[in-house]
Parts: structure tokens; sequence; C-alpha cells
């Protein structure tokens, strides 16, 4: 409360407050896709041969593909053959300390705010930092070492720990998934590995920030996460994107592999540059979330807040292979101005008694198109699958648009599935209410819309929480009056 | 504190207020009464800044600055409040955020330091106590839910909590039971000061005897047609408003 109070105070009239670009000398690739592309990004990461092979399978795979274009979303022509697809910030040795990592590197990290000191060693988070694909530097393993916790850029997972990449990955997102999952497959850049072993609670949210820097280079994100048995751990991603003209492709692979009780809650709070007030630039999005539920009684818990973008494609999903497994999608989606988004879930239920549960929250002002597109599949041998679903859209002005899919395709009749959707507006005379009391239109508008948006914010950690408000606040301004 | 000079104002379309002349000085409880539909609410709505209602002609004065300039945030900051005929409802905003932004935003206009969380829920307990307001109804959504009678004790409560200089009470006493009249009326009261005043909109000379006004006016197809003492609301009790369409020569 006394935190939204002082968000509430710092809307401004800023444009988009992350867009600088940090001049860091960058190592990157020329332009254009090809196989010898592909090897070269692997030879750069000094990867074993088993990788390269699933990296030259998915691009042979993703030669076949085409671009889905079933969302509801107009995508410009996206030329593959003029985005370099590897950019490493330049390093002469490998890093020991903070000390020895780039001044201006550090200064990004410090206006982004990102938690890289001691002090949020006390709050509790572990940050694994990485720009432009390749971690920087990752803080507090030794802490979560003591536990057997394994949390590192991909690329060391890789190198470290092949054992345990090579019989999770592609699990959850097979390589020839879809048209941007295959693209992830063949040129992922870095991201981030983390294994909870049998039995082990994590003591701290685990948090990385993504960030896209160079200019003109796609992102491609790789993030794999397996809970063992009885394990619990709660994950934290956030991202900011600097300012462009140019539109960037940001195509991101998320796995998560839960197995018996064991417990994953993903937490996103993504704000990518949307463009600006006509349409001009802004991230691509394609992003492919998807979480299996492998073990009985198992869980796992998707919280978004997809703020940013101009372009949003992402469906985190939940496959209930175990029994009793259980799979939550929590969901505020805003879009304002030229902005478009379609996203939304997939559960599939497979095991006995499962469950999920579906809440989203879709907010459109300016002229942005917001759908929400779910899917609840009912397998033939899934006996007492519940799902509930709800729905919401707040359109703010008469010339955006909030549409809704919702499918459900059910083979068991046992099956309770109940689906609620209501579409509101913001009415002016709320907003005098609001006045009346002294409450200026921007900040009523902001405490209304994180009042609606409450169910899904209280799902995230704290500062997680607080940040979401600030960017719900900050994404609408100008929105009204 | 207040004047308003022949103020004619519209909404969509419609003429409502055809030249109201009202002078309020500080300390003063004005009492405005009159049929259905004879614009005391559109009164209440243009003086608070409700962009729906259009003023076309006349002038407002309020502590000594034109407040036909100033938008309704503004007005309110200046000290001036209006406790709705029709409260709104605003879903998953608690009271407690409503309020603290709302008073904070009053003390901000002031050149305060804003209140600290335990500072505000102190002044809270404080002033729910002078409108025997429960805990169960400040920690819900704004007005949500909120039964009639319910909606009108919590517009007195704000209006404690924000010491206004004006207080515009539109029909606060409708809805209201018995006991509750009197809990909102002791409220009022108990708010009263030699530097601020009060404008009671109300059907019913109940309330009056209650909160006993300086001056009664009545209104009349957007006009103040008479003015008295408070004796007027007793013959308005009695006899009605034929007598003053009579006078009127209608
Ligand atoms: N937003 C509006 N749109 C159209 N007409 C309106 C609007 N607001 C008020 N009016 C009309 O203006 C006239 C005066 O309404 P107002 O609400 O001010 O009356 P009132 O004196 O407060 O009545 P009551 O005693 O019933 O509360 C009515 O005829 C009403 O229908
Ligand atoms: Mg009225």
């Amino acid at each position: 409360m006394t935190e939204q109070d002082k968000l509430l105070e710092q809307v401004t009239n800023e444009d988009y407050k992350f867009g600088f670009v940090t001049d860091i000398e960058t190592d990157i690739i020329d332009i254009g896709l090809n196989e010898d592309v592909v090897r070269l990004i692997s030879l750069k990461k000094e990867e074993p041969e088993w990788m390269l092979d699933f990296r030259l399978k998915a691009y042979r795979k993703w030669l076949e593909m085409k671009a889905p274009d079933w969302a509801y979303l107009k995508v410009p022509p996206i030329d593959y053959q003029s985005i370099s697809y590897y950019a490493a910030p330049k390093q002469k040795k490998k890093l020991n300390s903070l000390d020895e990592v780039d001044q201006e590197l550090l200064d990004t990290f410090n206006k982004l705010g990102i938690p890289l000191e001691e002090q949020k060693h006390l709050a509790g988070v572990a940050v694994d930092a990485v720009m432009d694909s390749v971690s920087v530097k990752t803080t507090f393993k030794e802490v979560l070492a003591e536990k057997g916790i394994i949390f590192c850029s991909f690329s060391e997972a890789v190198r470290e720990f092949p054992d345990l990449v090579k019989k999770y990955l592609g699990n959850a997102v097979p390589y020839a998934d879809n048209y941007f999952a295959a693209l992830n497959s063949a040129v992922f850049s870095d991201g981030s590995f983390c294994y909870i072993p049998k039995g082990v609670r994590c003591p701290m949210e685990l948090s990385t920030y993504f960030r896209i820097n160079a200019a003109n280079t796609g992102q491609f994100e790789r993030t794999l996460i397996v809970a063992d048995d009885d394990s619990y751990v709660s994950y934290l991603e956030g991202c900011t994107a600097p300012m462009r003209d140019e539109n960037q492709l940001h195509a991101a692979v998320v796995e998560i592999i839960a197995m018996e009780r064991a417990e994953v809650k993903y937490s996103t709070v993504q704000n990518w540059y949307p463009g600006d007030k006509n349409g001009k630039g802004g991230i691509y999005n394609f992003v492919t979330k998807r979480g299996i539920c492998r073990g009985d009684y198992s869980k796992i818990s998707w919280t978004q807040v997809e703020t940013g973008s101009a372009i949003t494609w992402k469906y985190p999903s939940c496959v209930l292979m175990g029994d009793h497994s259980k799979g939550e999608f929590y969901s505020v989606a805003l879009t304002n101005h030229h902005q478009q988004a379609d996203t939304g879930t997939k559960m599939i239920h497979i095991g006995k008694n499962t469950k999920s549960l579906i809440v989203s929250k879709g907010i459109s002002a300016g002229v942005s198109n917001n759908s929400y597109r779910g899917l609840v599949k009912v397998s033939k041998r899934a006996d007492n699958a519940r799902n509930f679903s709800q729905c919401d859209s707040l359109l703010m002005g008469s010339k955006c648009g909030a549409h809704t899919f919702p499918y459900i395709e059910c083979a068991n009749k046992s099956a309770i599935l109940e689906h609620e959707a209501t579409t509101s507006k913001i009415s002016e005379d709320q907003i005098f209410y609001c006045n009346q009391r002294g409450i200026d239109t921007e900040d009523a508008v902001a405490m209304i819309v994180n009042g609606y948006a409450k169910e899904v914010l209280n799902k995230l950690p704290m500062e997680f929480a607080v940040e979401a408000q600030k960017l719900l606040a900050l994404s609408l301004e100008g929105s009204v009056g | 504190m207040l004047s308003i000079k022949n103020l004619h104002a519209v909404v969509e379309g419609k003429e409502i207020l055809k030249g109201i002349n009202l002078e309020i000085k500080p300390g003063e409880i004005h009492a405005i009464m009159g049929p259905n539909g004879s614009g005391k609410s559109t009164l209440a709505n243009v003086l608070a800044g409700h962009e729906k209602y259009e003023v076309t002609e006349g002038e407002i004065t309020f502590m000594g600055e034109n407040l036909l300039d100033q938008a309704a945030e503004d007005r309110a900051r200046n000290g001036l409040f209006l406790s709705f005929q029709y409260p709104i409802e605003i879903p998953g905003v608690s009271m407690v955020n409503f309020l603290k932004t709302a008073v904070n935003e009053h003390r901000k206009h002031k050149g305060l330091d804003p209140l600290t969380a335990s500072q505000f829920l102190k002044l809270m307990e404080e002033k729910k106590k002078v409108v025997e307001i429960s805990s169960q109804l400040t920690n819900r959504s704004v007005n949500e839910g909120f039964s009639g009678g319910e909606k009108k004790r919590n517009e007195i409560f704000q209006m404690a909590m924000l010491e206004p200089r004006l207080s515009i009470l539109d029909e606060t006493d409708s809805g209201l039971d018995i006991d509750a009249l009197r809990v909102v009326a002791n409220g009022v009261n108990a708010l009263k000061r030699d530097d601020n005043a009060t404008i009671v909109v109300t059907h019913y000379q109940r309330l009056l005897d209650y909160i006993i006004p300086d001056h009664v006016h009545v209104m009349y197809n957007g006009k103040i047609v008479k003015s008295a003492g408070k004796e007027l609301a007793y013959e308005l009790e009695e006899k009605g408003y034929d007598w003053i369409k009579k006078e009127l020569g209608e």
C-alpha cells in the first residue's frame, strides 16, 4: 500500500524509461542465417557435439516450417536473413568478481536497478544477469551450491552438467514444436539453467534479468528448470530493452519439468520496448513456455505481467501428466498505442484428478489489440479433471480491441470445466469520484487498473509486484483524457 | 467563501441551471430543498467540476478564486467536498488505499509531507469513531457491495478524513435508518467549525432537526426561487411545493 502510493506519485510524463543504449564493444557476427552460422554459434560457445547436433536438427526442421498465422496479430514480414544471431559483450578473459566487470555494463545494470549487490543477498535474491546472450555474472551460486541447487547460465550448464541438460532439454518444448521454438533451438544464445535436487526447498527467489542491447540482434534465450521429487522453487524473470527504431525479434523458450510432488512458481514481468506512440519500433516477442507436471501431485504455476513488446505471441502452458497434478496461469496483459498481444495458456489434462486454474486480465488502451487465447484439453484417461477459467477484459477508450478465444477439447465425461468472462470499462463516474477526492485522472486510472489486476499481482513476489504496479501505471500514461 | 452569480449550466444540450445566485459565508449551513428534477444534484456536480456539465453563463468564486478555472481534483484539494447522492463503486481498490492517496494528495497541495502508514491508520481509527463506521466496511473495496445506507455513511467518513472547507451533502439522509441518520448528523456537527461551511441538499425536514441550517433555499426548475430561515423547512414539510409554484404564478 505504502509502496503503491509512492509509485503512483512517480507516474510522470516520461517516455520509455529504460530506453538507453549501452556503449560496450560487442562481439557480433554478420547478419544472416545458414548452417554455417549455426555451427559458428556452437563453436563460439565451445559446445560439445551433441549440442551442435540438436541445433542442426532444429535448424533443418525450421527450414521446412512456416510461421504461424492463426493468432489475432498483424505481423509484418520478418527477414530472418537481416538479423545477426549472436552478440556477446567482448570480454578479454573470464571474470571472477564484480570488480572485473566492465564499468559501463555495471552502470547499465544500476540504471535498471538490477540487484547484483550484496544487499540483494539480504533480500534473498540471487540474480543471473544475462545481457545480450552471455551470462556476465552469477551471484550467490555458492550459497545455492551448498544445497545442491544448480543455477547458472545455459552455456555453463552445457559444459558442467551435460548429462542433466541432455536428459531434460527438449522434453517440454521439442525442437520441432513450432516455428519459433525450432528457430530458438537452432540459434539460442544463452539463458539460464536451474536444477533443484530431491527434497530441497530453494531458500531464495531465483531471479534472472534479460536485456536486449546490441542493435539488430535477435535475442534467443533458452531456460530450463528442473525440479526433482519433493522440491520447490520460485523463479523470476524480468526484461527490459533499450529503445531503438528497428523491430527486434525475441524468440525465447522456457521449459519446466516438475517431478513427484515438486512445485515450480514461475513469474515474469515483461517490459520489452513496445514501440513509440505511432507504432514505430518495438520488440516482436514470440515465446514458447511450457511446463510438464511429470510427477504425481506436482504443481506448476505461471504468473505473467506483460506490458511491453510491439507484438506478443505467448502461451505459457502446463502438461498435467502426473495424477493429482496442478497447473495455474495468472496473467495481466496490457496493450497501449499500437501494441498487439495474443496471449493465454494451454492446460493439457492427462493424469487423473488433475486441476487447472486460469486467471487472465487483459487491459487495452489506445488503438491496441489484446487477445486471450486459451485451450483446456482433457484426454480420455484424465478422470475427474477440473478447470476454472476467468477471463476479464478492461477497455480504455473506444478505439482498442479485446478478444477472447477459449477452446475446450474434452474427451472424458467426468471433467468439470468452468469458464467465466467479463468485459468492463473504467467509467467516467469512477474517475470523477476519484477526482472529487483530490486524485487526478492519471493516478485514478493507475489505481483502478491495479485494483482490477490485483488478483494476479498478489501472486507475484513482493518486489516484483511493486515493479509490476509501476509498469502498469507507466504503460498507461496519456491513455486517458 | 462561495459566491455563485447567475449560473447557467447545460447537460447534453439541455439547460438545467437557469440563473442560480447563492452566497455562502464561513461557519454557515445552507439547506437546499426542492422537487425532484429541479437541479439540486446538477448544481452540486457543477460545483464539484463534473465535465459532463457545461457552464454556459455566470461566475463562481470559491475561497477568493475562480472555481470554474479549476480541475475537479484541484477544487477538491482546495477544500470542496461532495457527498454523492449515488456514491460510485470502484471494485478492487481498497478503501485504505483510496483514502490514503486522497489524504496525501490534499497534504501535498498544502505543502505537507505525506502521512506514513501508521500515522494514516491512526487518523483513520480516530475518524471512524466520529461516524461510527465499522472496519468491516473500511477494509473493503470502495463502496463495492455496500448497502445504500453504508455508502452514505462512508461518504461522511471520507468527509471526516479530508476535513473540507465546504461540504455539499447531496441527499446524504436518504436511505439512512433512524440511528444512522442521527450518527451521520452528529458526525457532520462534530466536524463543524467557524471556518467551514455546509450545503445540505435534502427532501426532509427530519435531517434539519439535527443539522440546523442558517438558511433554507428552495430550488425549482433550475433557479432558487425562495430563501428564508429554518422555518421555511417546516412550512415545506407541511404544505409541499404547490404553494410556491402558485406564488410563482404557475
Ligand atoms: N447526465 C444527464 N443527462 C441528461 N439529463 C440529466 C443529466 N443529469 C441531470 N439531468 C436532468 O436534469 C434535471 C435535474 O436533475 P438533478 O439530478 O439535478 O435533479 P435533483 O434536483 O437533484 O433531483 P432529485 O431530487 O430527484 O435528486 C433532471 O430533469 C434530470 O433528468
Ligand atoms: Mg439529486
